[in-house]
This record gives C-alpha cells, sequence and structure tokens, in this order.
C-alpha cells in the first residue's frame, strides 16, 4: 500500500500525467455527463430536409449534422460512453486474464509454465486485426463481444511480462523465506509475489485501455460494431461512406480526433506510470567531452577542449 | 626517469539536483617505469574517479577542476580530445573494474585485440594483427585458437586475462589494473595476480593495482599511496607503509586486515562510515572516525596536505611532524 | 569440462528446431481453426449461399452436394458404419484439407471467382504497399531514433519522443483519411490507377500506379517508424550504457567509431524482433489503409468479404494473413540467431 502511495504521489507531480489525467477527465465527464451536455438526443427521431443531410456547422449545430441529420456534437458526447466502457472493461478482463496466466505460469514453471506460454505465443503469432475481423463477422455484432474479443488478444502481453517478472521475484530472499517458513504456494503468489509485480501489471493495463479503444473504433470504422449505439469508430464509418466526397469534415474529424484524445490521455498516464515503475536512468558514455575538463587555473586552452568557467565552489 | 606526473588533482561530480560534490582533491603522485604503484582505500574513496580523470573517461556527471596530469613533456588534462585519443590504450591501458563485462558479447575476442592493434597501428596487415592477438594470448595463459570464440564461451578468469592482453596490446608503458580480482575465486584472483607479477617484471611495466586488498598491495607493489575521502592520507614505498604506517588511517587499516602470524587476535574494524560526498568535512575527511584526533581544532578545520614527513614518505596529518 | 564450442552448436541447433517445430504447429493449428470458425455458423449455409428464397429444395440440395455441405463436419459415422475407417473420414473437414493441400479455398459467395485466383491476382499490390512503407519505416525510424539517443535530453529528443506518443495514439484509418482530406487535391485517393490507363500503356501507367502509391504507403511508414524509432532509441541509449563500450573509448576510439564498430550491431538486435513483433499490427495497417484508400489489395479484399459475409473468401485471406505473419516471424527467429552468437533456447 504505501508502495502505491508513492507511485501515487509521484505521479501527480509529472508533467505528463497531469496533462493526461485531465484529457481524460474531460471525456470522462462527457461520457456520465451526456445527456445534460449534449444539446440534442441523437436517439430521438429527426424530421429532416434534404437541407439537413450533412449541413455545415451553424449556430444551432455546432458540429453540423450527420448523414442522417442529426447533431454531430450530441452523438460526439454519447461516443464517449462506448470508448471508455470498451477501453476500461477490454482492459480490465486482459488484465485479469494476463495476471493469471502470467503468475501461474512464472510461479510453477516446467511444463505449465512452458504450454501456458506456447498459448500465449501462439495468440501473439496470429495478426490482431484479421482475427478480430474473423470473429465478429462469423459470430455476429454487439458490444459484449467486442469486448470480449479484445480482451481475448490483449492479455498475451501482460501475461509475459508478468511471468518475467515472477520469475526474477521468485529467487528472492523474502520469497524463500516464506517457503522455508511452510507458506503455501497461494499465499506466496497473493501475498509476496503479487504486491510486487501490480504496479508493472497497472502500468500494462493503463496502456491497454488506449489499446482496446483504439481496437474498438477499428473495429466499428470497418463496419463491424454494435448497430445499436453511438461510438466513435461508427460515425467514423458513416462518414467515411457517405461525407468524404462532400469534404463534410465536420463530421469526418471530430470522432477522430476524439479517438486521438482519449488515446493519447491514456497514453501519457500510462507512459509516466512506466517512467516510475520502469525507471531506466543510465547515462550512456558517448556524450560530450568537453564538459569534462573545468579547469579555472588560467591556462592557453585549445580549441577542442571548451572550458566551461568553474560552475561551483 | 619519471613517466606520469599527477600533480593537485580535483574532480567533482554534478549531482541530479545540480550540487558539486569534491569526489577528488588536490591529489598527487608518481608513476615511473618498472614501478608499481598500489592505490588502495576503502569503495568510495575516489581511487576509481582517479584513474578514469587520467585517460578522461569520467561519466557524464564528472568534472575535472584542478591539477595537471603531466606526460611525456605535456599536460594530458590541456591537450584536444583527438590528442587524448592517441595517448589512450598506447601510452595508457586501463583494464577496467568487472572486466567481465568489458567484451562486447558479439564479437569474437580475437577481433577486439585486433581492433586496438589496427586503432594504433601496431602492425601492418591483418594477418599481422591477427598473428598477435594470438600471441598476446598466449602470454596470458590462453590457447590462442580461443580468440576465434566469443566472450560468454570464456570463464570469467578467462575473460579478465584476455581483457588484460588486450589491454597489452599496445605495449603500453602505463597498466591500470582497476580491482582486477573482485568478482573472481580466490584460486582465480591468485592466478591473475601472479600474471600481473609476470607482465610487470617482463615487460617493464608501470603497474597501477587500484584496491582494496592490502595483501595483493603487499605482495605486488613498489609504492602505496593511501586514499580517504577523495585526499591522499599516506603515500610511501610498500615497506614503509606496512612496518611505519604514519597515519592515523593506515595504521587502522593495516589493524584490520587479519595477519596471518597472529590468527587469535581480534579484526579491529574502524568504526563509523566513510564520508558522504554531499556531506564532507571541512578538515581532514578522516577526523570523525580518527582515534588521535580527539576533536583537535586543526584537525576539524583544516584539510592537511600532503607533506614529506621523511625521504620517501608522505602524509597528510596534521599530528604527525615533518622530518 | 564441457568444450565450450559444441555445446552452444547444440543448443542453436535445438533453438532452431523448436522455433520451426512451433511455427508448423501454429499453422496447422490456425488451419484447423479457420475450418472450424466458419462451421460454427448459426443457421443454414446454404441460405448464406443463396439468397433468393423461392429456391427449391431440389436446388438447395444440389448446392448442398456441390459445396460439399451434406456431409458432416468431422467424423462420419454412417461412413465408418458403411465404409470402414476411410468412410469415417469422409467429411466436410476432410475436404477442407485435401482441398487446401491441392491449393484450393473455395469459391467466393459474392462473385463465383475463385478464392485462390482472387488472392493471386491481388497479393502483389499488398506486398508492395507494405514492403515500401515497412522498408522506409524501418529506414527512418533507426536513424531517428539514433539521432534521438545521441541528443538525448535536447529539445530534439522530446520532440520525437512526443511524436512517438501521438502517433501511438491515433489509428491507422483515421490518419489515413486526414491525409486523405490534407493531399486529396493533389495526390490521387482512391484505386491503384486512374481509369483508362492499361499495364500496356507502360511507363505512363507504372508513374500513375506510383502516384497512387503515395498517400497509402505515406501512411503506414509516419505512423510505423515511429515504434521503430523509440525502440532503437531505447537499445542504443541501453547500449552505450555498456562497459564494452567505456573500453572502446579507453582504447581511443572516437565516438563515430564506437558507434559504428560496437554500439549499431547490438542496438540492431532487438530491431529484429521488434519487427517481427509489429508485423502483425502492419497486417492490420494494411487493411486499413486498403479500405480508407480503395487500393484493390488482400486487405481491401478482406474488407470487402466482412461488408458482404463472403465466408469462403474470408477464410482465405485469413488463411493467407497468418500464414505470411508466422512465416515471417520465423524468418526473424532465424535471422537473430545467425547474428546473435549469444542465443539459447530460452
Amino acid at each position: 500500500m504505501d508502495q502505491q502511495k508513492r507511485i501515487w504521489s509521484t505521479l501527480r507531480r509529472k508533467p505528463m500525467a497531469l496533462v493526461g489525467m485531465g484529457m481524460l477527465a474531460v471525456v470522462i465527464i462527457m461520457a456520465l455527463f451526456a445527456p445534460w451536455l449534449a444539446p440534442y438526443d441523437p436517439n430521438k427521431r429527426v424530421q429532416v430536409t434534404p437541407e439537413d443531410i450533412l449541413a455545415p456547422p451553424d449556430a444551432q449545430h455546432w458540429l453540423g449534422r450527420d448523414d442522417a441529420g442529426k447533431d454531430v456534437l450530441s452523438l460526439l458526447i454519447y461516443g464517449a460512453r462506448v470508448s471508455l466502457i470498451v477501453g476500461f472493461v477490454s482492459s480490465f478482463f486482459s488484465m485479469f486474464i494476463g495476471t493469471i496466466v502470467g503468475l501461474t505460469a512464472g510461479y510453477y514453471g516446467g511444463r505449465v509454465s512452458n504450454t501456458l506460454m506456447r498459448i500465449t505465443d501462439f495468440l501473439m503469432v496470429i495478426p490482431d486485426l484479421p482475427l478480430m475481423l474473423v470473429i465478429i463477422s462469423v459470430w455476429g455484432r454487439g458490444l459484449w463481444k467486442i469486448i470480449l474479443v479484445i480482451s481475448l488478444l490483449y492479455w498475451t502481453y501482460t501475461a509475459r511480462l508478468v511471468r518475467s517478472q515472477v520469475i526474477s521475484i521468485r529467487e528472492r530472499q523474502f520469497v524463500l523465506r516464506a517457503r522455508a517458513l511452510g507458506a503455501s504456494d497461494f499465499r506466496i503468489i497473493m501475498r509476496h509475489t503479487l504486491p510486487q509485480v501490480m504496479p508493472l501489471i497497472i502500468t500494462m493495463a493503463v496502456l491497454d485501455i488506449s489499446s482496446s479503444i483504439i481496437a474498438e473504433s477499428t473495429l466499428s470504422f470497418l463496419g463491424l460494431g454494435d448497430p445499436t449505439l453511438i461510438s466513435w469508430g461508427m460515425m467514423l464509418n458513416f462518414a467515411f461512406e457517405r461525407a468524404v466526397s462532400r469534404m463534410a469534415w465536420w463530421f469526418l474529424l471530430p470522432p477522430g480526433f476524439a479517438i486521438v484524445w482519449v488515446s493519447l490521455s491514456i497514453i501519457l498516464i500510462g507512459n509516466a506510470l512506466e517512467e516510475i515503475v520502469n525507471p531506466r536512468l543510465k547515462t550512456h558514455h558517448l556524450f560530450n567531452p568537453r564538459n569534462m575538463i573545468s579547469l579555472a587555473t588560467g591556462k592557453p586552452r585549445l580549441v577542442e577542449t571548451e572550458l566551461q568557467p568553474e560552475a561551483e565552489a | 626517469m619519471t613517466t606520469l606526473d599527477v600533480r593537485d588533482l580535483s574532480v567533482q561530480y554534478i549531482s541530479e539536483a545540480g550540487a558539486a560534490l569534491q569526489a577528488v582533491e588536490g591529489l598527487s603522485f608518481t608513476l615511473e617505469q618498472g614501478h608499481s604503484l598500489g592505490l588502495v582505500g576503502e569503495s568510495g574513496c575516489g581511487k576509481t574517479t582517479v584513474m578514469l580523470s587520467l585517460l578522461r573517461l569520467l561519466p557524464e556527471a564528472g568534472r575535472i577542476v584542478g591539477g595537471q596530469v603531466l606526460f611525456d613533456g605535456r599536460d594530458l588534462l590541456q591537450i584536444s580530445e583527438r590528442e587524448m585519443q592517441s595517448v589512450r590504450w598506447k601510452k595508457v591501458a586501463m583494464v577496467f573494474q568487472g572486466a567481465m563485462n568489458a567484451l562486447n558479447p558479439v564479437r569474437t575476442v580475437e577481433s577486439q585485440i585486433v581492433e586496438a592493434l589496427q586503432l594504433h597501428n601496431v602492425v601492418n596487415s591483418s594477418k599481422d594483427a591477427r598473428n598477435r592477438a594470438g600471441e598476446l594470448l598466449e602470454l596470458v595463459g590462453i590457447t590462442a585458437k580461443r580468440g576465434k570464440q566469443y566472450p560468454h564461451q570464456f570463464s570469467g578468469g578467462m575473460r579478465q586475462r584476455a581483457v588484460i592482453a588486450m589491454a597489452l596490446a599496445c605495449n603500453p608503458p602505463i597498466l591500470i589494473a582497476d580491482e582486477p580480482t573482485t568478482a573472481l575465486d580466490v584460486m582465480i584472483q591468485a592466478q591473475i595476480i601472479e600474471l600481473l607479477e609476470e607482465l610487470q617484471r617482463e615487460l617493464n611495466l608501470c603497474l597501477v593495482l587500484v584496491t582494496h586488498d592490502l595483501g595483493v598491495v603487499a605482495e605486488m607493489c613498489d609504492d602505496v599511496l593511501v586514499m580517504y575521502g577523495g585526499t591522499a592520507a599516506e603515500y610511501a614505498s610498500s615497506d614503509t607503509i606496512f612496518n611505519d604506517p604514519l597515519h592515523p588511517y593506515t595504521q587502522r587499516l593495516l589493524k584490520a586486515f587479519p595477519d596471518i602470524a597472529e590468527p587469535g587476535s581480534d579484526l579491529a574494524s574502524i568504526p563509523g562510515n566513510p564520508p558522504r560526498l554531499d556531506d564532507l568535512p571541512p578538515g581532514c575527511r578522516f577526523e570523525p572516525r580518527c582515534h588521535a584526533s580527539n576533536g583537535e581544532p586543526l584537525c576539524v578545520k583544516q584539510l592537511p596536505a600532503l607533506v614529506e614527513i621523511a625521504p620517501g614518505h608522505q602524509a597528510a596529518c596534521h599530528l604527525v611532524k615533518g622530518a | 569440462m564441457r568444450r565450450p564450442c559444441q555445446d552452444i552448436t547444440v543448443q542453436r541447433r535445438n533453438y532452431l528446431v523448436r522455433k520451426i517445430s512451433f511455427a508448423i504447429l501454429t499453422l496447422i493449428l490456425v488451419i484447423i481453426f479457420n475450418f472450424f470458425l466458419f462451421r460454427i455458423l448459426p443457421g443454414d449455409p446454404v441460405k448464406l449461399i443463396v439468397h433468393s428464397p423461392r429456391m427449391t429444395a431440389e436446388a438447395q440440395e444440389r448446392i448442398r452436394t456441390t459445396f460439399g455441405l451434406d456431409k458432416p463436419v468431422w467424423f462420419n459415422l454412417e461412413g465408418l458404419q458403411e465404409r470402414g475407417i476411410l468412410g469415417a473420414f469422409d467429411t466436410q473437414f476432410t475436404a477442407y484439407l485435401f482441398n487446401l493441400l491441392h491449393g484450393d479455398l473455395g469459391v467466393s459467395f459474392a462473385t463465383r471467382q475463385n478464392v485462390r485466383d482472387l488472392l493471386q491476382e491481388r497479393v502483389w499490390r499488398t506486398v508492395v504497399l507494405v514492403a515500401i512503407g515497412e522498408i522506409l519505416a524501418i529506414v527512418i525510424g533507426i536513424m531517428l531514433g539514433m539521432i534521438a539517443a545521441w541528443r538525448r535530453g535536447t529539445n530534439l529528443d522530446t520532440g520525437i519522443l512526443l511524436f512517438g506518443l501521438f502517433t501511438w495514439a491515433m489509428p491507422t484509418f483515421f490518419f489515413g483519411i486526414i491525409l486523405l482530406m490534407l493531399c486529396g487535391g493533389r495526390l490521387p485517393i482512391g484505386g491503384m490507377v486512374t481509369p483508362g490507363l492499361k499495364p500496356e500503356d507502360g511507363l505512363a501507367y507504372w508513374k500513375d500506379v506510383g502516384r497512387h502509391l503515395i498517400l497509402p504507403t505515406l501512411t503506414l511508414t509516419i505512423l510505423y517508424l515511429s515504434e521503430y524509432m523509440l525502440i532503437m532509441r531505447s537499445s542504443v541509449v541501453e547500449v552505450l550504457s555498456e562497459d564494452f563500450i567505456l573500453t572502446a573509448k579507453a582504447k581511443g576510439m572516437n565516438a563515430f567509431q564506437i558507434f559504428r564498430d560496437h554500439a549499431m550491431k547490438n542496438a540492431m538486435l532487438p530491431m529484429i524482433t521488434i519487427i517481427a513483433l509489429t508485423l502483425g499490427y502492419t497486417v492490420g495497417g494494411a487493411i486499413q489503409v486498403e479500405t480508407v484508400f480503395s487500393w484493390p489489395g488482400i486487405g481491401r479484399l478482406m474488407y470487402d468479404a466482412v461488408q458482404k459475409r463472403d465466408y469462403p473468401v474470408l477464410q482465405g485471406t485469413f488463411l493467407l494473413f497468418a500464414v505470411s505473419v508466422i512465416a515471417a516471424n520465423l524468418i526473424a527467429d532465424l535471422l537473430y540467431a545467425v547474428l546473435d552468437p549469444r542465443v539459447k533456447p530460452d
């Protein structure tokens, strides 16, 4: 717990993380308060005249209207929900499966590990998008199907990472001590190993969220999204089919930028977390050698050793 | 015939917060061909920093802020980087601490020795280079054929020897060995020490042995420089140091080493800890742990200079009277 | 004491054997998966093939026989009883495998064309697109990565890092759309060639194809180079902090020499792994880019098949993509073994 508090306080001080959290907050507010924020209800049928189709932005419709005459801004606000739900839920499932697989494989080793890792490798080798396309095409469209398919593919990265961490922890003093005291495997895993690996898992889960959001939007763009829900990917699907020729940028661009916005926000947070959890502070040997000599003795210098005046006494 | 003369060397490290930490201060010593110098001190006393400074190989945070390194009629701290590159390895070669990792794992051992040879134009053709590499390996007791292998195929002791062979490639007059035996088991340690002794004799090297192991120093070194907290504590011939140590730190250090002649006696450790670089005492660095100072104000306030107490015997201590 | 030389050879051979057998196993599993996935469709497959509800029972039966849908899916009990063990294998699965071995991938539901012909016709278009995109991404990515590592901590480095983060957040298809909207006026945005031109037109044709290739390739390159760049950067920084670099410096080598003779090769090794790892994404990117820019390759074919629920084509393209990625991964593994003398079975 103490470790997590420390991580959180360090995170709070990193500008990257703060920007990311701010950006994410905007999206979360959009999703939570959609019915109040959106000027129109996108689920209500509207009477449209031909001029309303793909109408450019104006005072009543800040982002114009889509191919069915609906208000783009409202659609955009509601679209946040699907992205966030898919992102967080998929990531959670992936984290769950990945952690269990990783912990088991790492801790028990041997044939168990081999089998699990073969399965993991198998899933990693198969190209993601074609597999998702094929499964959804056959299985059918729907929010939960998308969530499950994405989770199915993305747990592998967490599993691998967790496994290698567990292997390195397994031989450490405190684990050996626990084992010598007769602690059960389960206890060792849960109380001694898991807390050590948690920061890494959380970091991966965060980064997973953005991957899941992008995956969902890609699937929706390619026509396999949930037809009953509004999602940014679906908006782009319609926009691309019907708005490109008219260059209706108000319909084409906002959903895409929204996707980039939310992904970027999460990536910033995840990246900041990664810096904390996995610092690589080594400096290398090939820096500029000019700074090495700061003699203040007033002797004549040759060109290549540009000397600096002594910085501090 | 002096080979390398270090005068008043001072080195700082810039911490992450930007503060300048004094790692070495006012260090002076002399290296002569055919003589070996043992540089002794606790971990963190600045021994490695001094050696890296000689070759201007400090890490990014290091700054040489004072002193001279006189060699071959010029100050090595003044010459250009390009000129320095021709001094490195050819005149002063170094075997680093943890030499295990000093070799590039994806290149053969031979190729890395050849690289040193060709870099300084020691040989005329690549064939000569390979032959010479083989000779060097044989010199340190490794079959020449094994040069074609990769470092991970050598044992730890072999890698250490290979690195020594590589260091000798350009026949440097000065060879610095930084903790050459740490991380090796005792049998291999003995082999390496023997090897270094032999090489020093045969090639008339000036060998600088950086170590915290007094036993090795006693066996191998003509002169000894004892360092503490980045400064010189005592500097004299090996005999003098072991028989007549003047500096309180040297005295305690010797007492801390087990004496085979007195197997029953207790080991005496030195109470306290070495000084932290960000919290150096204003005066003598050893004063806080010194058994002889008793809070003497001079010791607390003023950093003692290294003065000649007797011919060939220098010490930096206010409490030691000069000759 | 074991003789190190011999031991390594044996270890390396084991490594190769493991990698190859894994690739083959994966291939087999993919083939099996490919078959069964499409057989668990709810509903009557015949209805999928034929859209007309007024099909007579006879006609339906004929279609069933043609497509072999009258046989059991994977185990034929009747066949076992009538004709013994061989009869047991008279199933759709066996027919599928048999056809596969002969290169028969079925017939498109939508166009009645041979799936294999469709694939053959279009595969080189995707290969060209992906190859050029990847090569450019790798080359530029490596260069930028080295520069970023060299100038670590400077504004250039920060800029490069931010660029990396940004492209990671950008879906491929949307980037294509952005480029499309930005450059639509000056560069062709759809198809492979302007209508009217034919290969017989010689250079004019190929130049036109080239112009059509620019935007889709650019999309792939810009997005993918950031990954390579970031990996190269961290790889170089990592290598440059190794002890043997200090040794090289102590030997009197200058920065350029150290880089060329010691850092480069070591830093490049992880790149191979990364390229293999991201090949799956590259395929996904190709699908998206071909869709956005209507580039008539395998990716576009798959997209169209998804829209039309053209299952044989879907099956065929999936198989092709999976096999390509498996093969590419294997090649990468073998290449790595060749280049890194330390490789041992993990």
